[in-house]
C-alpha cells in the first residue's frame, strides 16, 4: 500500500480534492499508466484507428441496446410488432435502432480489419499472445452476441436463421439432439428461445465481453503496442527512460484518433440516414416479414459477416470429406516417408491420420461441416504458435509471403460473397478451394512461414516526420 | 510465521472444505441448467392434430402446423406415384433402412412411404439443418435443380432434394428423408397426425 501523501496547504482546492482521491483511489496512476504515460509506437499507421474505433462502436451498442430495451418486448407473439412500434410510434426510435442495427455490422467491418492489421503485423507474436487470445474471445463472444441478437425482431431470416444455427449443434454425435433442444427450450424454436436470447443478447455475453474488453487492454498496456515494423520500441529507451520511439497514447493518439472517429461517424451516419439496410446486407429484407415456423423463405442467407465461415459449412459435402481424407493420408505419407522427425513422432502421425479418416467416414458431413466452420474461428487462437516466421511484420517477409496474405484475403472476402448467394455447385466447388486455402494457410504455417529471403529488421520504426 | 512451521491438520481441513465447497457449487448449478430444458408447458403442447383431407386436389399440397413444426398432406397423382419406382438408384435411402424408428413408421415403409398410396404424409423440416423445403412438383429442368427431375421438394438453404416420397436425393447435404410422423385414418376423409393406433 501506497504511504499517505500530503499537500501542501497552500495548493488549490483541485489539487487538494485530487491528493484525497489519490490517498483512497489509484486515479492518477491509472490515467498515468493507461493515457498520458503509456507509450505507444510513433510509426501507427491506417489500421491502428480500428482499435479504438471498435472501443467506439461498443460504446454506441451498449448505449442504443439500452434505449431499445426500453421498448422492446421479448414475447413470440409482440416482438415482431415492438419493433415495427420502435420504428413508427416511438419519437426517434427508427434512429436509436437503425444506429443499433448498423453498429452491428459496423462492428464487424472494424473488428475484421483489426485482426487484419494484427495478422499482417505479427501483433500476435510473443510477447502479445495473450492480447491475440483475449481478442479472439472477443470475437467469439461478438459472434454469440450478433447471433442472438438478430432472433429478436422475430422475423423470417431470424427465425430461421436461429433454427438453422440451433440445428448445428444437433449435429454433434451422440449429445446434439439433447444439446439443441437444451438451447431451444422447446422442440422447436419458439417463444421460449426468443426469452433466452434476450436474456443472453442484453446482460449476459455483454458482461462477458466488457470483461474480455478490459483484460485485452490491460494485457495489451502491459506488453506494449506492436507497429507496422514490428520492432519493439522498449528495446531502445531514452536517458528518460521511455522508448525514444513511443510518445504518450494521450495527447498524441487521442487527437489523431479523433480523425479516425470524424470519418468513421461521416460514414456511419450517412448509411444510417441514407442506407440503413445497405441493399438488404445491414437488414435483410425478409426480416420485414413476421417469423412463419411453417415457411422457409426461398432464399435464406446469414447476415454478410457470417457468411464466410457459413461458405465453409455448405462446402463440407461427402465430395469434400473424400478430399479431406486423400488430404490427411497424404500429409501424413509425407511426414513418415520424405521426413526426417524421429521414428516416434513418424507413428503418432501415421496412427492420428488413420483415426481421423476413419472417423471422417464414420460421421455425417453435415457434423464435419459444424467442426469445419466452428475450427476455422478456432484455429485463430493457435496463430502464436504456427508462425515461426524469423520477423513480425509483413514488411521484412519474403515478397511472396504477401502473395499468400493476398489470395488469403481474396478468398475469405470469395467465401463471404458465396455465403451469400443460393447454393449452385460451381459456387460449392469454389469454396471448397477456399476452404482448403483458408486451412492450408494456417496449418502449414510451421512451414511456409520459415522459408524465403527475409529483409533485415531496423532496430528503430521507419518514421517520417511530419 | 516462518514457512517451517506448517500446520498440516489446518491445511487438510481447508482442502476439505474446499472441495466441499465446489461440490456444493456443482451441485448449485443443476437447478440452473436444468431450468433450459423444455417447460411442461412446452412439453404439453405436443397433442395431435385432425385434418380434414378431403378438400385436396390431386397434385395439391396442404400444410398443418403440429408440435410448431409443419406437416405436409400431398395428394399424389398417379404419375407421381408411377414415378417412385424408377428413381431408386437416384436416392441415398430409397427403402427407408435408416434410423426406421425415428423417421418412418412401421405402416410407411413401403415406396410410397405412407399408409394410402395416394396420400403423403410428412414433418416438412429438412434433415440437413431444418429449414422447410419447397414445392417442385413441376417435372423436368429448371434452376436448381437436375434435367431429368422428377418432381419433389427443394430445401432454398442447401439445396437438398427430395422426391414425392420425402426420400432424400444421393449426395446432398441432408443424410436422411423426411420424417413422417404418427398418424392414421379415422376415417376416409379424417386424418389424425400426431398419435397412430401404435401409440
Amino acid at each position: 500500500m501506497a504511504e499517505f501523501k500530503e499537500v501542501s496547504p497552500d495548493a488549490g482546492n483541485g489539487e487538494k480534492l485530487l491528493n484525497w482521491v489519490d490517498n483512497r483511489f489509484p486515479l492518477s496512476k491509472l490515467y498515468k499508466e493507461h493515457l498520458s504515460e503509456y507509450y505507444a509506437p510513433k510509426n501507427f499507421n491506417f489500421f491502428y484507428f480500428f482499435g479504438a474505433l471498435s472501443i467506439l462502436v461498443l460504446v454506441i451498442q451498449i448505449v442504443t441496446g439500452i434505449f431499445l430495451v426500453m421498448h422492446y418486448k421479448p414475447d413470440a407473439s409482440l416482438a415482431f410488432a415492438s419493433v415495427e412500434y420502435i420504428m413508427r410510434d416511438v419519437p426517434w426510435g427508427w434512429l436509436i435502432r437503425y444506429m443499433h442495427s448498423t453498429g452491428a455490422s459496423a462492428f464487424f467491418i472494424v473488428v475484421y480489419l483489426h485482426m487484419f492489421r494484427g495478422l499482417i503485423y505479427g501483433s500476435y507474436r510473443k510477447p502479445r499472445e495473450l492480447v491475440w487470445i483475449f481478442g479472439c474471445a472477443i470475437f467469439l463472444c461478438l459472434m454469440a452476441e450478433a447471433f442472438m441478437g438478430y432472433l429478436l425482431p422475430w422475423g423470417q431470416m431470424s427465425y430461421w436463421g436461429a433454427q438453422v444455427i440451433v440445428n448445428l449443434f444437433a449435429a454433434v454425435p451422440f449429445i446434439g439432439p439433447d444439446l439443441a433442444l437444451l438451447i431451444r427450450g422447446d422442440y422447436v424454436v419458439g417463444d421460449a428461445t426468443l426469452n433466452r436470447f434476450f436474456s443472453f443478447h442484453v446482460i449476459a455475453v455483454p458482461l462477458v465481453l466488457l470483461g474480455l474488453v478490459v483484460a485485452h487492454i490491460i494485457a495489451l498496456h502491459e506488453v506494449g503496442s506492436n507497429n507496422p515494423d514490428g520492432v519493439e520500441i522498449k528495446a531502445t529507451k531514452g536517458a528518460d527512460g521511455h522508448p525514444l520511439d513511443g510518445i504518450p497514447f494521450h495527447p498524441y493518439y487521442t487527437i489523431h484518433d479523433i480523425l479516425g472517429v470524424s470519418v468513421f461517424l461521416l460514414v456511419f451516419t450517412s448509411i444510417i440516414f441514407f442506407a440503413p439496410e445497405v441493399g438488404g446486407y445491414f437488414l435483410e429484407y425478409n426480416n420485414f416479414i413476421p417469423a412463419d415456423p411453417l415457411k422457409t423463405p426461398l432464399h435464406i442467407a446469414p447476415v454478410w459477416y457470417f457468411t464466410p465461415y457459413y461458405s465453409m459449412l455448405r462446402a463440407t459435402t461427402d465430395v469434400m470429406i473424400n478430399v479431406l481424407s486423400i488430404i490427411s493420408a497424404l500429409s501424413a505419407a509425407y511426414v513418415v516417408f520424405k521426413t526426417s522427425v524421429q521414428n516416434k513422432f513418424k507413428l503418432v502421425t501415421a496412427v492420428g491420420a488413420a483415426v481421423l479418416i476413419v472417423l471422417l467416414n464414420i460421421f455425417d458431413a453435415k457434423f464435419w461441416g459444424v467442426v469445419v466452420m466452428g475450427g476455422a474461428v478456432i484455429m485463430l487462437f493457435f496463430l502464436p504458435w504456427l508462425d515461426h516466421s524469423p520477423v513480425k511484420s509483413i514488411r521484412y517477409r519474403p515478397n511472396w509471403h504477401k502473395w499468400l496474405y493476398a489470395v488469403f484475403v481474396v478468398f475469405f472476402v470469395i467465401l463471404g460473397y458465396l455465403g451469400i448467394q443460393p447454393p449452385s455447385e460451381i459456387g460449392t466447388l469454389i469454396a471448397q478451394v477456399g476452404t482448403i486455402y483458408y486451412f492450408g494457410f494456417f496449418l502449414l504455417m510451421p512451414v511456409w512461414t520459415q522459408l524465403g529471403e527475409f529483409k533485415v529488421v531496423p532496430d528503430r520504426v521507419t518514421f517520417v516526420p511530419h | 510465521m516462518s514457512d517451517t512451521s506448517i500446520d498440516s491438520s489446518k491445511r487438510t481441513w481447508l482442502i476439505t472444505s474446499g472441495c466441499a465447497g465446489a461440490v456444493g457449487a456443482a451441485a448449485v448449478a443443476v437447478p440452473f441448467v436444468s431450468t433450459f430444458q423444455p417447460s411442461e408447458r412446452a412439453k404439453a403442447a405436443g397433442a395431435a392434430v385432425e385434418v380434414d383431407i378431403s378438400g385436396i386436389k390431386p397434385g395439391e399440397k396442404l400444410t398443418v402446423e403440429w408440435r410448431g413444426k409443419p406437416v405436409w398432406i400431398v395428394r399424389r397423382t398417379p404419375e407421381q406415384i408411377a414415378e417412385l419406382s424408377k428413381i431408386d438408384d437416384e436416392l441415398a435411402d430409397p427403402k427407408s433402412a435408416r434410423k426406421p424408428s425415428e423417421l418412418t413408421p412401421s405402416y410407411a415403409r413401403n415406396e410410397g412411404r405412407s399408409i394410402k398410396p395416394e396420400f403423403f404424409v410428412a414433418v416438412g423440416i429438412c434433415t440437413h439443418l431444418g429449414c422447410s423445403p419447397g414445392d417442385k412438383f413441376v417435372v423436368g429442368a429448371q434452376p436448381s435443380l437436375p434435367d431429368n427431375w422428377p418432381g419433389g421438394f427443394l430445401c432454398p438453404c442447401h439445396g437438398s432434394t427430395f422426391d414425392m416420397a420425402g426420400r432424400v436425393f444421393k449426395n446432398k447435404p441432408a443424410p436422411d428423408n423426411l420424417e413422417v410422423p404418427p398418424h392414421m385414418y379415422l376415417s376416409d376423409n379424417k386424418l389424425l397426425i400426431g398419435e397412430d393406433k401404435s401409440a
